[in-house]
């Protein structure tokens, strides 16, 4: 078992180890929903909540039935199922409580479910041997991280609409730029904690 | 081996557990209690449980609300208005609407959800739609993809239609049933029977479907609906321009016209591909030797054949209206044709001095 101290975990994940800035997972959904804040929010809350939810679920599933079953291999499945049933789960659960926000996401909730940064850390929970507070902790980090990279994003984008891109750039390729910089700027953070 | 069998049936458990739990959520995060739906202002209550959309509260409780793509949100035809509980509107419908609709709070019925007491209010004539259980009469190829199918109404056993509205068929598809739209051919003074004429679209589901029905075969389908309304002053002529197989629609307006009116002007052009499309000119020639003022084009497309004989017109329909039609007399159109015909014509309409509000179609 690893034993990285929780803190560590939760710094290093929004920080150094940014699951969008470092290791670039969840890129689709962070560029289609990145242009309004209160939207980004909205999603954020969501991936963080899935993730969080997720990654102690899998945590679960791994230690308690797939190990001791030796079957190590399926994970990749089983953890795709649970990412995909707990984001049907939220889903329902937004549309009967939260209507305002189910409008705002509309059809971006199920890109949750094939957003490549839940799994990944669900993937990163069983590579670096967390136990189940510091792969609950490292999917909090994670989810956070990913809202923090996105209200970024949407905060930029919201600015970047008075600025004069020039036309090539225009759209999906000045946010990848953008991306890149934002990167660059996180590195600052690597020296500090390394997960 | 065992390990594989452990693989597959682990899986298999967690994926079956995994469905429960949705199941058993779904089941209590969409239960709403009953609400009502209070449709025009009272003139008609609603209890319904909640948890599924207006579309199909509606017709559920036999409120036949038109609705092509079955509740998909692609077609924009089951416009309601809600008044109240309808929560603000979907961005899956804002393409459908003008601004002025969403202003005054006309959604698409197929998706809004009943969560809460409702109030909307829906044209009158669609309250008098009914669902008709018939059986089919006759079917009979007019050309090589077009048939003509009448159906002996059966419950309730009459209809009350004008010409120009339309039907919707219900055909079993792969997921349930879809409802087509089909205009009613058999004019309006034939209560007993509703005759409608169809082309067979490769692939398509209901045109497979009525293709395929043989006398005797029982279909199901609700209307009348459509708001086309006959000008009732004998001084304005009818000018009717079908293509392909818009026909149904202009044959019940041309027998209901001259049951009412048998001296009253009327304009019949239709425009073919071949002489193989050619159907239903024979009967017309019957009937405008009874009413002399009817008056038929039929146009071809294509190139006459050298073997063949054919004395209409030649070229798109559309120059055949610009020939025959006179400037500036009073009259009401009524097109029915593959969307490019009806822009071409209703161009030359406009400049042969029609009214758009004179103008009514039916694009498909």
């Amino acid at each position: 078992m690893s034993s990285t101290p929780l803190l560590v975990i939760l710094v290093g994940s929004i920080f150094t180890n940014n699951i969008i800035f470092a290791s670039f997972l969840g890129m689709c959904s962070f560029m289609a929903v990145s242009d309004k804040i209160d939207t980004a929010i909205g999603l954020g809350s969501a991936v963080t909540f899935v993730m969080v939810a997720t990654t102690a679920i899998n945590y679960l599933v791994y230690h308690y039935i797939l190990v001791p079953l030796g079957l190590e291999f399926i994970s990749y499945i089983i953890f795709i199922a649970v990412i995909a049933a707990f984001v049907q789960f939220v889903e329902m659960f937004v549309e009967r409580f939260s209507p305002g926000l189910y409008i705002a996401l509309g059809i971006f909730l199920p890109l949750i479910t094939v957003n490549c940064a839940i799994l990944g850390v669900s993937l990163f929970m069983v590579l670096r041997n967390y136990n189940f507070l510091q792969s609950t902790v490292f999917g909090l980090g994670g989810g956070l991280g990913w809202t923090l990279a996105i209200m970024l994003m949407a905060g930029l984008r919201e600015k970047m609409g008075y600025s004069n891109v020039p036309r090539p750039l225009k759209g999906a390729a000045v946010i990848m730029l953008v991306t890149g910089v934002l990167a660059m700027a996180f590195m600052g953070f690597s020296g500090i904690i390394n997960l | 081996m065992i390990e594989g069998i452990l693989a597959v049936g682990i899986t298999t458990s967690i994926f079956i557990l995994l469905s429960a739990i949705l199941l058993v959520a779904e089941k209590y995060f969409t239960d709403y209690g009953i609400c009502s739906i209070t449709i025009n202002e009272g003139s008609s209550v609603l209890e319904q449980k909640g948890g599924i959309t207006l579309l199909s509260s509606l017709i559920d409780n036999k409120v036949f609300i038109p609705s092509a793509c079955g509740g998909k949100g692609s077609c924009g035809f089951c416009k309601v208005i809600v008044q109240s509980g309808g929560g603000s509107i979907l961005p899956t419908e804002t393409s459908f609407m003008t601004r002025g609709e969403i202003r005054s709070g006309v959604r698409l019925a197929c998706q809004v959800k009943v969560k809460q007491n409702l109030e909307i209010s829906i044209p009158e004539g669609l309250l008098s739609v009914k669902e008709f259980s018939a059986t089919v009469a006759s079917s009979i190829e007019l050309t090589h993809d077009i048939k003509e199918l009448t159906f002996d109404l059966i419950e309730p056993v009459d209809i009350e239609q004008k010409p120009g509205q339309y039907i919707q068929i219900c055909a079993p598809a792969p997921d349930g049933v879809v409802f087509r739209a089909y205009s009613i051919s058999s004019p309006s003074y034939e209560k007993n029977k509703v005759q409608i004429v169809v082309r067979l679209i490769p692939g398509g589901i209901a045109s497979t479907y009525i293709h395929g029905l043989k006398v005797g075969d029982s279909v199901m389908f609700t209307g009348p609906y459509g708001e086309f309304i006959l000008s009732e002053d004998e001084s304005t002529d009818i000018v009717c321009v079908g293509g392909g197989a818009g026909m149904a629609p202009i044959n019940n307006i041309i027998h209901s016209l001259y049951a009412k009116w048998p001296n009253r002007k009327c304009y019949l052009f239709f425009g073919c591909r071949t002489l193989n499309d050619v159907f239903y000119l024979e009967q017309f020639k019957e009937l405008a030797k009874i009413h002399p003022n009817l008056k038929i084009v039929y146009g071809l497309s294509d190139p006459i054949g050298d073997d063949e004989e054919w004395d209409g017109d030649s070229g798109f329909i559309h120059l055949s209206v610009d020939k025959h039609l006179e400037f500036g007399k009073k009259s009401q159109a009524f097109l029915c044709g593959p969307p490019p015909m009806i822009e071409a014509v209703t161009d030359i309409l406009s400049e042969k001095g029609l009214k758009a509000e004179d103008i009514f179609y039916d694009k498909f």
